[in-house]
């Protein structure tokens, strides 16, 4: 295990923003913390890297115990949502940053920096200043500089939040390629839950300070193993104690044994997908997802009855929620 | 037009109430000819006092400089309610309190019978009607303006610079140099311009704790005022021209640093660049 986090605890006065959490991160990983805002994910994070001091509970990072070990003797490669850029040095020099602090030989700088810099794709800025780039260049360029120490685990605390939604899916796909490419144990803090699903094999889904769920991202979506868990990972409707996806209830235009009755209400086009809101008959409202050959066999409209039969209903234990 | 006629009404004003009084001094000061003004100039009395005047600046500048950062850095950094209340309002008392009330307090400290005035001179140190009390009186005024100045250019930058440097290995001590410094120099110089210029002009403090001996404890502004009494106008006009040269020069080597830094590339807009 890369890091393994055991009953961490971490109050802010009367907040309490990690309770008793364990976790381990396997080696070379690309672990994702999920969870709503205030849920603690970014604290552990912290937490992990020696910027918070846990209250409670123990920290250890490739087996060592650094509980009590200062941020600058844990080996970790830090990127912050809002860049940390150093703002009065070049491209270079934010990069060869931890490297010259550790008084590296100047050629062996130059040509480490380099690399960075070309596996970034900043080749060419290195003279540049941050405020002369873009968000997503500032974000490779502060990735180049946690990589440069040669992290035993690299840990990127919303890394993306900051930047516009096209440029942000651009550096999800570089960041899954680059993980490919450096293999270095990583940890991703997002809110997001089509981020982690898509950047990470492993998602920690997170929830007032507790860990409500670990697994693939494909476990997460289909094997909820709570009512929370189910709503924040994708779409869900409430169906008396159950819950379904919306690509999960089935549309027919006869009653069968199994269907009940319901009214549309609105039908409304998304491109390849087609969202259907209905009422039921006892006036509980749902929505349904079907694609756009299967609205157009319906001849979905306004006003039409249609009767609907939920697959894979989940049931959670209340007790247990 | 509407921006033409703002600048020349805000000119206008400016020249009332700065230029033309100012420009009356230059005049008034060459009024006689050029050789009463160097008499001024080679007098021991002027050549003392701008003695005196340069190093009570040379010592409550960096001193205040100093003691600002760390103050600022106390209160924006690690400061926590009722603490930062106590330390904003004590640092904020030197603008509020009249200078001549400075002075008269620190003869209540330092003078014969004050606090801590017996223990200085019996271990041999003058405070009072000497230069160190003036130099204190000093500090005391122009206490406040680095920390004025650098507080909310901290509470700007924020954490993530020093805490990016610290998982990078950097120490605390690296990461002030290296990181913290640079961020908020222009917050510094600024501040130090205005203790600057608040350090040589200081008169009321320094007025009470120097006991004005002539040749000894006259700063500059003691001088204008001493030379006055005596009618001396030439002197007067030639100590307070030399005054507000060593002003404008404070602001034009601080502006010039900025100016050296920003070509640079430091402040340069990013331009019209693509997005990614």
């Amino acid at each position: 295990m890369a890091i393994t986090v055991q009953q961490v605890t971490k109050r802010f006065g009367s907040f309490v923003a990690l309770d008793s959490v364990s976790v381990a991160i396997p080696s070379g990983s690309l672990t994702a913390l999920l969870g709503p805002s205030g849920s603690g994910k970014s604290t552990l994070l912290r937490v992990i890297a020696g910027l918070e001091q846990a209250d409670e509970g123990r920290v250890e990072i490739l087996g060592e115990d650094a509980t009590n070990l200062e941020p600058q003797k844990r080996g970790v490669g830090m990127v912050f949502q809002h860049y940390a850029a150093f703002k009065h040095m070049t491209v270079y020099d934010n990069v060869a940053f931890g490297l010259t602090i550790r008084k590296r030989p100047k050629n062996e700088v130059r040509d480490r920096v380099q690399d960075l810099l070309s596996l970034v794709q900043l080749d060419g800025l290195a003279r540049r200043y941050p405020s002369q780039l873009s968000g997503g260049q500032r974000q490779r360029m502060a990735l180049a500089r946690a990589l440069a120490i040669e992290p035993k685990v690299l840990l990127l605390d919303e890394p993306f939040g900051a930047l516009d939604a096209r440029v942000r899916k651009e550096l999800r796909e570089w960041l899954r390629r680059l993980h490919d490419e450096v293999h270095v144990t990583t940890v991703l803090v997002t809110h997001d839950q089509e981020e982690a699903m898509e950047v990470s094999d492993r998602v920690v889904l997170m929830n007032e300070g507790r860990i409500e769920q670990i697994g693939k991202p494909r476990d997460l979506y289909e094997h909820p193993a709570n009512e929370f868990v189910m709503s924040f990972v994708g779409p869900v409707n409430r169906l008396g104690d159950g819950f379904v996806r919306p690509h999960d209830i089935e549309l027919r235009l006869e009653p069968n044994g199994s269907t009940s009755q319901a009214a549309v209400e609105r039908v409304v086009y998304l491109g390849f997908e087609v969202r259907v809101e209905l009422a039921l008959d006892g006036g509980e409202r749902l929505w349904a997802q079907v694609t756009r050959d299967e609205a157009k066999r319906l001849g979905l409209d306004r006003g039409h009855v249609v009767f609907i039969r939920p697959n894979r209903t989940r049931v959670f234990d209340q007790s247990a929620g | 037009m509407k921006r033409y006629g703002l600048r020349a009404a805000a000119l206008g004003y400016l020249l009332l109430l700065l230029a033309i009084p100012v420009g009356m001094v230059f005049y008034r000061m060459f009024e006689n000819g050029l050789s009463p003004v160097w008499d001024e100039l080679t007098s021991p009395a002027f050549t003392h006092a701008l003695q005196v005047t340069l190093i009570i600046v040379a010592i409550a500048v960096p001193a205040n400089t100093i003691f600002g950062i760390f103050c600022a850095l106390a209160i924006v950094r690690r400061g926590s309610g009722r603490g930062n209340w106590l330390l904003n309002s004590l640092i904020g008392l030197p603008l509020a309190l009249s200078p001549v009330v400075v002075g008269l307090s620190l003869i209540l400290v330092y003078g014969r019978n004050g606090w801590a005035g017996d223990w200085f001179l019996d271990n041999g140190v003058r405070v009072i009607f000497s230069l160190p009390g003036m130099v204190l009186a000093t500090i005391f005024v122009s206490l406040p303006f680095v920390v004025r100045e650098v507080v909310p250019v901290l509470r700007e930058i924020g954490t993530d610079q020093e805490e990016a440097a610290w998982t990078l290995g950097a120490s605390r001590t690296t990461t002030f140099w290296r990181i913290t410094l640079p961020a908020i120099r222009w917050g510094v110089a600024y501040g130090v311009v205005l203790t600057t210029a608040r350090a040589l002009g200081e008169y009321g403090a320094v007025a009470v704790v120097s006991g004005r001996l002539v040749g000894s404890t006259e700063t500059l502004t003691l001088h204008i005022d001493e030379r006055y009494l005596a009618f001396d106008q030439t002197a007067v006009y030639t100590t307070a021209v030399v005054l507000a040269v060593l002003a404008v020069v404070t602001l034009v080597a601080m502006n010039m640093l900025g100016r050296k830094e920003r070509l640079g590339g430091d402040h340069r807009p990013a331009g019209n660049e693509t997005l990614r």
